[in-house]
């Protein structure tokens, strides 16, 4: 509802009324005057005083008639809330989705991690020792020393000098970019990073320039670009920061980045580098250390690295490791370190065991990398569907080869393919998005996740299945 | 100093909060403000206690309504801007020997390699970490090696270059009262029902879920979890993420936008303010729980329509919080309600600190003002104080619920909870209500306001200059100057009490506070020892600033006429 132009007319003549003794006042009054008299107020109340009631009413007049629009739109009756699956039971490698007995090709349990014995037993002993929430943030007595173990160990582990964690993955970067990057710095970020990147972005008020996705080429023509705007005012350049943001393993697309290539750009323009490995950690790089272990670029050379527990390690939370100069500082700047309550400590120590498992097995990285490129395999010329994503990545994207027509019924017909395979035990997902937010709307598609407990046949059945499922529904 | 640690406004003016404050409202005239005059109405008490609760000054209060902020005294206010004054002279004076490498400076720096690219940090950015706060860091991040109940133990640390680092002895200080964590109904519990439930959903399901709600991650227990809260909360749908920060943070965006008005309290918690910043709309500040100040900002807002444009307000939405974790003051609802439906604005009220500690069955600030929670349009709050867990929810009608589940950022975007953290909190929210068959939730309820109300009055009577809301549990105690942050956490910890103190930017800069959580696991001897530490530390580094001494009221119970008895 907006208000009608005539009380907007109103409302101002109310204003006019009440201030308007200068200039052409006089005629003003006496249209004013007019004008009550027609509405039958009795002119002899003072004149100042009836000025003012009578902007008073209108005032309330406009109050009165203003309607806000409802709190969150109607939903329509034909287009009902989509529902969630409803999962019974732990969503593990074999999953129960309404109902539905599958075999789980949709959560990132990529190490297979979530069901283990070991971790279990280490959050119970945990559960026992410490309870299970901690009431409190880091500063305030929610500090346990499984939150230090647990930050040693992710440091050692990833060989950086410290790591900080934090209770929420999606609050890991979201935080640690807004920590540095403040209004007026700029940064450099690839159109495809993930929405918890474009939401630290948008925390931090900085600059945002946007490159092609894993096009180096476009990255260094506005790096250049920067340069060309930073001689024209050298003064302010000196003081503003530069950050390129990128993701190892690209949520909405499966690439991996040219990470070399970036650190070299990094030292030719002097940009720091943020790196969001949420995908990578555990999964690429002979150790599972990730995308920089992958290329063997050193560690040192990335200013920050955060990554998030609640993939490869199956717990809950997030970490950031790099060097104490970049770490320590979101200590006290970090938002969602500062003021949140810390992570249960029977997560973190989840999440060390599983840490123990990773240093301890390095094979899994292996196993996990020939399945993915089975079923890479294995998905290759499907008509109508086209594989996106690296073969190593355990997380690949099914996109339609030809849109038919508008992205409602793109998602309608990969959502028959989902519903398809979920009746034969498989377990699939769309990826879903919030399609207004995001700034480079990913085309729909099927998330296919390889983790280590599927088997090979499983993994054939699975690649047949949705081979069959497209013939199906696609011809 | 700078403790950019929790439950800090993020901005927050420091003008003159001295005088703002009134004293116990028994001289009105005092200093003339306008919080004096909230007061004085909401103090009375309506004596018909059926009657409805809408209706005008006074009578919207069922009960007396309480809430204080002495001024401070102004010799105080002087010393503390004095400490400041030297603390920053000397600051200089160091990191002037730094740079010329006189003083050995433990910061960590630069890579060599990047020494040319821009810094990093401004170095002025740094001036109160380096030389404020690095003096008392130890009084922070004490890590603790054990139930975050009653009483914890606290690993041993020590510093040999002045906080710069800290080693660990090995060894634990054991039993120390915890008066510090948000254990307000005592459920951080390593055995007990709660517990118990906890560890047997870790054996089926595990600790993580690995996928979104919207995906693949909605487990059943979610689901329960989602109608029992809802239950509990006394609205139609709810429905739970999994941290209480981003609760905020990512739901306010999906509820407002451009052109839309964000009316928030000047405390509001960091989670609310960058919730309202990412939302893109408009955001105006009035002062904390002053209605009038809200009553001009809503209806300026409503006759001038948007700057410039003058278009229309698509929404006004209020923000404000059950209870201000600073302050310790609650806020004042029944106003806030009618002026919303005068207004037609929507109102975000965040439990964060209140659910589970206010009301006589735990039902959080809409029950201990006796009001309808449909009257609240988006009821939030977290499982991470009471319930003993971790996480946040959001309570309200169903279509708002169900707008969530498809427009929330969490929802989409992040892991959803873990399902041992869901089930402590199924465990003791079914405890609270009394659906385990048992009355224990309804006692820890009631001991909690017991508890409160005891150590509030104790405080006072020992001349402490205490903030906040009789009810409220949450007891900021006045420290003022800089030197006594440090001093003050230390000689506690040194007589095995843990407590939780706060300065700038925090808290405005003059008003440095320690903060007490009252818990209903406390004890009344606990409480007693404590209170006892509190007053020879108190005596020891002269905290008792108050001027209106109450006179002690032996052992008669406290009734509603207790709060007339001072005397200046």
């Amino acid at each position: 509802m907006t208000l009608a132009p005539a009380d907007a007319g109103q409302q101002q003549d109310g204003v006019r009324a009440t201030v308007g003794v200068s200039g052409d006042g006089a005629s003003l009054l006496r249209a004013q005057a007019n004008r009550e008299l027609k509405e039958g107020i009795k002119l002899k109340t003072p004149k100042f005083f009836k000025k003012l009631t009578a902007s008073m009413n209108e005032i309330e007049e406009i109050i009165e008639e203003w309607q806000p629009e409802p709190l969150v739109p109607r939903m329509s009756k034909e287009k009902p809330a989509p529902s969630y699956n409803i999962v019974s039971g732990p969503p593990c490698h074999k999953i129960t989705v309404n109902g539905k007995q599958c075999i789980n090709f949709a959560s990132f349990n990529f190490l297979g991690l979530l069901d283990n014995d070991r971790v279990k037993n280490q959050a119970l002993q945990s559960l026992r020792k410490y309870g299970v929430g901690t009431c409190g943030p880091r500063g305030f007595y929610g500090t346990f020393d499984v939150h230090l173990e647990l930050e040693d160990r992710l440091a050692k582990f990833m060989r950086t000098e410290e790591a900080i964690i934090y209770s929420y993955g999606f609050a890991t970067i979201a935080s640690a970019i807004p920590a540095y990057s403040k209004r007026g710095d700029i940064v450099f970020v690839d159109e495809a990073a993930c929405f918890s990147i474009q939401k630290g972005l948008q925390a931090s008020r900085s600059h945002i320039k946007y490159f092609r996705h894993n096009d180096m080429e476009d990255l260094e023509r506005i790096l250049k670009q920067q340069e060309l705007e930073d001689q024209k005012n050298p003064r302010k350049a000196r003081v503003t920061r530069r950050f390129i943001v990128v993701e190892g393993l690209y949520m909405n697309t499966g690439a991996i980045c040219p990470l070399p290539e970036l650190v070299k750009l990094k030292y030719k323009y002097k940009v720091r580098i943020f790196l969001e490995e949420s995908l990578s950690f555990g999964v690429l790089g002979q150790h599972g250390r990730g995308v920089t272990e992958h290329f063997g670029v050193n560690i040192d050379d990335i200013d920050l690295i955060s990554a998030n527990m609640e993939n490869s390690l199956a717990s809950v939370g997030g970490f950031c490791c790099g060097r104490s100069f970049v770490i320590d500082h979101q200590r006290l700047s970090g938002q969602g370190y500062c003021f949140s309550a810390s992570l249960p400590p029977m997560l973190a120590s989840a999440a060390i065991e599983a840490l123990n498992i990773m240093e301890e097995d390095q094979d899994i990285f292996r196993l996990l990398r020939d399945k993915c490129k089975l079923i890479h395999k294995e998905l290759q010329g499907i008509s109508g569907l086209k594989v996106v994503g690296e073969s190593i990545s355990p997380a690949f994207h099914l996109q339609l080869e030809q849109s038919s027509g508008s992205r409602e019924s793109d998602v309608r017909i990969l959502n028959r393919i989902v519903e398809y395979c979920m009746d034969r035990k498989i377990a699939l997902t769309q990826a879903h998005y919030l399609e207004k937010e995001e700034k480079f709307l990913p085309p729909p598609s099927i998330r296919v996740v390889v983790t280590v407990e599927q088997t090979e046949e499983e993994l054939e059945m699975a690649a047949n299945l949705i081979k069959e499922a497209a013939q199906n529904i696609l011809q | 100093m700078v403790l950019n640690m929790t439950e800090g406004p993020v901005k927050k003016p420091v003008n003159g909060n001295g005088c703002c404050r009134t004293s116990n409202g028994v001289k009105p005239g005092m200093n003339g403000c306008v919080k004096n005059h909230l007061y004085q109405q909401h103090s009375y008490c309506s004596s018909d206690e059926k009657s409805s609760h809408i209706c005008h000054n006074g009578g919207i209060y069922k009960r007396p309504f309480k809430e204080s902020f002495e001024e401070t005294p102004m010799l105080v206010a002087v010393l503390t801007y004095m400490g400041y004054g030297i603390l920053t002279l000397f600051g200089y004076l160091r990191d002037f020997l730094r740079q010329w490498k006189i003083e050995k400076c433990h910061n960590a720096t630069e890579r060599e390699e990047q020494k040319e690219f821009v810094p990093l940090y401004q170095d002025f950015e740094n001036f109160y970490t380096r030389n404020l706060y690095m003096r008392i860091r130890d009084s922070w991040n004490r890590p603790i090696c054990s139930v975050p109940g009653a009483k914890f133990d606290i690993l041993e640390r020590v510093s040999y270059d002045y906080n710069w680092t800290f080693k660990y002895t090995g060894r634990i200080v054991n039993d120390v009262i915890n008066m510090g964590s948000y254990n307000y109904l005592g459920f951080a519990e390593n055995s007990g029902v709660c517990a118990d439930a906890a560890a047997e959903i870790t054996l089926k399901y595990g600790v993580g879920v690995c996928s979104t709600r919207r995906e693949i991650g909605n487990l059943d227990k979610h689901e329960e979890l989602e109608k029992l809260a809802a239950k509990f909360l006394g609205v139609d749908a709810a429905m739970a993420f999994g941290m209480g920060f981003a609760t905020n943070s990512m739901n306010i965006p999906a509820l407002v936008g451009k052109g839309c008005l964000i009316l928030s309290d000047e405390l509001n918690h960091a989670s609310l303010v960058l919730g309202a910043r990412l939302s893109g709309a408009t955001i105006r500040v009035f002062k904390h729980n002053n209605m009038q100040s809200l009553e001009k900002l809503l209806k300026d807002a409503i006759v001038h329509g948007q700057p410039r444009t003058h278009r229309p307000w698509k929404k006004i939405l209020i923000l404000v919080e059950g209870i201000y974790s600073m302050e310790g003051s609650i806020v004042h609802l029944p106003d806030i309600v009618s002026l919303k439906k005068k207004y037609k604005a929507y109102l975000y009220l965040d439990e964060a600190h209140s659910i589970g500690a206010l009301g006589p069955t735990g039902r959080g600030v809409v029950e201990y003002f006796g009001l309808d929670p449909r009257d609240v349009d988006i009821m939030m709050g977290t499982f991470t104080k009471s319930f003993g867990a971790a996480g946040g929810y959001i309570g309200g009608t169903k279509e708002l619920v169900d707008y969530l589940r498809t427009h929330s950022h969490s929802a989409v975007y992040a892991t959803s909870m873990s399902p041992p953290v869901v089930e402590q909190i199924i465990a003791s929210m079914k405890c609270i209500m009394g659906e385990d068959g048992t009355t224990l939730g309804q006692e820890r309820v009631q001991q909690l306001a017991e508890n409160t109300r005891y150590f509030r009055r104790k405080l006072q009577e020992m001349g402490f200059i205490i903030y906040g809301n009789d009810d409220s549990p949450v007891v900021p105690m006045m420290l003022y100057m800089p030197a006594k942050i440090g001093a003050f956490g230390r000689e506690m910890l040194k007589r095995n009490i843990g407590v939780v103190v706060v300065g700038f930017p925090a808290t405005p800069i003059i008003e440095s506070r320690a903060r007490f959580c009252v818990s209903a696991a406390h004890t009344k001897e606990m409480l007693d020892t404590a209170l006892n530490v509190i007053n020879e530390v108190g005596d020891l580094l002269q905290l008792k600033y108050s001027r209106h001494r109450l006179v002690p009221l032996l052992d008669r119970p406290f009734d509603e006429t207790t709060y007339e008895e001072n005397e200046d």
